[in-house]
């Protein structure tokens, strides 16, 4: 008991654990969207799409999140137009922007003078350095993102599903998608500070693809993985606390633990 | 003569995917309830002459008009039974969510079902047979089980004209049965039906109209002036055979990726 108190008297460790929390669940819930579309490949490519923003924040001495925030939302917005009509394939596009902007983060930064920290943990995240102001933004930009999702539960079921119904029920598809996908680059930019752009694929797809095991319906396919979202921040940031890892891999790898033992409870269930 | 207008009522349309059209000069006009089978060869445009009845597929040319006013002014009108392999069958819904998916104008965007909307869907799955399927996933239903859970979906759209993309490819008789019976049912609440098809006998004895298109219209009428020797020829080409009794015989084979690259 007191191993799981001891930590909580820092209040480092209570930001970072709210933190990774709010932003597991965030993902978690995007996630699903992610999963069913067929996006995995695309939330990977806009988290390293983001580092260009970053690194140009940086050098403007701005606000990382906002470099990040920026970056995100403009590739999103670059896909969905280059993917329009379908001129280029989605994945086609998606890679090259990706490459594109991945290479332009690095170059920016290995032409920066200093190479300092804060990048690094941009790349990883640092959940334990997050402040109070940064838990601020964090908690109103997955709660905005989180209300969206909330509100708009059936127009995004419908364009996920059937395309189709969406165009006979007069849905405006195009913006909807749209929409998803800025909601999408701003999960990523939230994550940034607790598991870094590297690992927030990961925390995308991961609870959301344990969840899709375990359920038969969106909505409980949703809670589920927020769920194990939350958990595997719990779990992975104390991991992380006793045994002096990167924050962003103890979370990452206790969620892809569930994902094992529910893969593997499937299997075992199946075949009985 | 009273000048109510048509039900559906294409003019001059042209339409397809960027530089490559599919249907042109195409013009028809479809009365009141009229049950049409839509008959042609395979990249005829079947498909897409839907997918621009649907608005999901902007016109090049022409205009399209139901109750006599352009596409997009009735918001709830058409509804469209896909072909089975457009569908993602992994998607985590039951066969609840996809036949309520269909009254989600009528209940609005950002309201729960009323017991009104409970209520259609539940007529809805009673009329095609699968009451008992409601709370399956779409996924572990036989292929005509889940042809009737979308057919079921589009009896609870409530709509004037139904779409059905190739309802009877590749299903079980009873569901074969089951779509016809609803046809009859649709019939008797004045509901346009347009249903593409293979099934060339099927569509001389079961529908009123008969639309034989080739990425253009061959012809359009009742099932004995369209399926002459002349137009059938025009339309099928070399997949067609004709005896010395009269006979003509369509062979519309062709391997699933042939298929695949001209529907798609």
């Amino acid at each position: 008991m007191s191993l799981l108190l001891a930590p909580l008297a820092y209040e480092f460790f209570q930001r970072g654990l709210l933190a990774s929390v709010v932003v597991g669940v965030l993902c978690a819930v995007m996630g699903t969207y992610v999963v069913l579309r067929g996006m995995a490949f695309l939330g990977d490519a806009m988290a390293h799409a983001i580092l260009p923003g970053v690194a140009i924040a940086y050098i403007l001495k701005g606000d990382l999140l906002v470099g990040a925030g920026v970056a995100a939302v403009a590739v999103a917005l670059t896909i969905g137009f280059f993917t329009k009509d379908g001129a280029v394939k989605e994945d086609t596009a998606i890679g090259i922007l990706f490459a594109a902007a991945l290479s332009l983060g690095v170059a920016l930064i290995s032409a920066m003078q200093t190479y300092a920290v804060d990048l690094s943990h941009i790349l990883f995240g640092n959940v334990l350095g997050v402040g109070p102001s940064d838990l601020w933004l964090i908690g109103g930009l997955s709660l905005a993102i989180l209300l969206t999702v909330a509100v708009l539960f059936k127009p995004f079921l419908v364009i996920s599903f059937d395309p189709v119904l969406a165009a006979t029920l007069r849905l405006p598809a195009e913006l909807l998608r749209n929409l998803m996908l800025v909601l999408l680059a701003l999960t990523v930019v939230v994550s940034l500070q607790t598991v870094g752009v590297s690992l927030a694929a990961a925390m995308l797809v991961t609870p959301a693809a344990t969840a899709y095991l375990l359920t038969r319906r969106l909505f409980p396919m949703m809670v589920v993985s927020a769920l194990i979202g939350a958990l595997s921040s719990v779990v992975g940031l104390y991991l992380s606390y006793y045994f002096n890892i990167v924050s962003g891999s103890a979370i990452v790898l206790t969620a892809t633990a569930f994902f094992l033992f529910a893969f593997g409870w499937k299997r075992i269930s199946f075949s009985w | 003569m009273s000048h109510t207008p048509h039900r559906l009522e294409v003019q001059n349309i042209r339409v397809g995917y960027g530089d490559r059209i599919v249907l042109s000069e195409l013009s028809f006009q479809i009365p009141h309830g009229a049950r049409v089978a839509v008959v042609g060869p395979n990249g005829a445009g079947k498909s897409t002459l839907f997918k621009a009845l649907v608005g999901l597929l902007p016109l090049q040319n022409g205009r399209i008009l139901i109750h006599g006013e352009p596409l997009g002014s009735h918001r709830d009108c058409v509804a469209y039974v896909p072909q089975r392999e457009e569908v993602d069958w992994r998607f985590p819904v039951t066969v609840n969510d996809v036949v309520m998916m269909g009254r989600f104008l009528q209940m609005g965007w950002f309201k729960r079902a009323s017991a009104q909307d409970r209520d259609a869907v539940q007529k809805s799955l009673a009329q095609m047979g699968i009451v008992d399927l409601a709370n399956h996933s779409i996924g572990q239903l036989s292929g005509g089980q889940q042809q009737r859970a979308f057919l079921a979906r589009a009896i609870a759209q409530e709509p004037h004209i139904l779409l059905m993309d190739e309802p009877f490819t590749g299903v079980d008789v009873t569901t074969q049965e089951a779509t016809l019976r609803l046809l009859d049912h649709l019939r008797e609440r004045d509901v346009t039906a347009l249903v593409s098809t293979h099934d060339l006998n099927l569509a001389a004895s079961r529908f009123d109209f008969i639309l034989l298109l080739k990425q253009r219209l061959i012809t359009f009428g009742a099932p004995r002036e369209v399926f002459t020797r002349e137009n059938l020829a025009q339309a099928f080409g070399n997949s067609l055979l004709m005896m010395d009794n009269g006979l003509a015989l369509v062979d519309e084979c062709c391997s699933p990726e042939e298929k695949f690259t001209i529907n798609d």
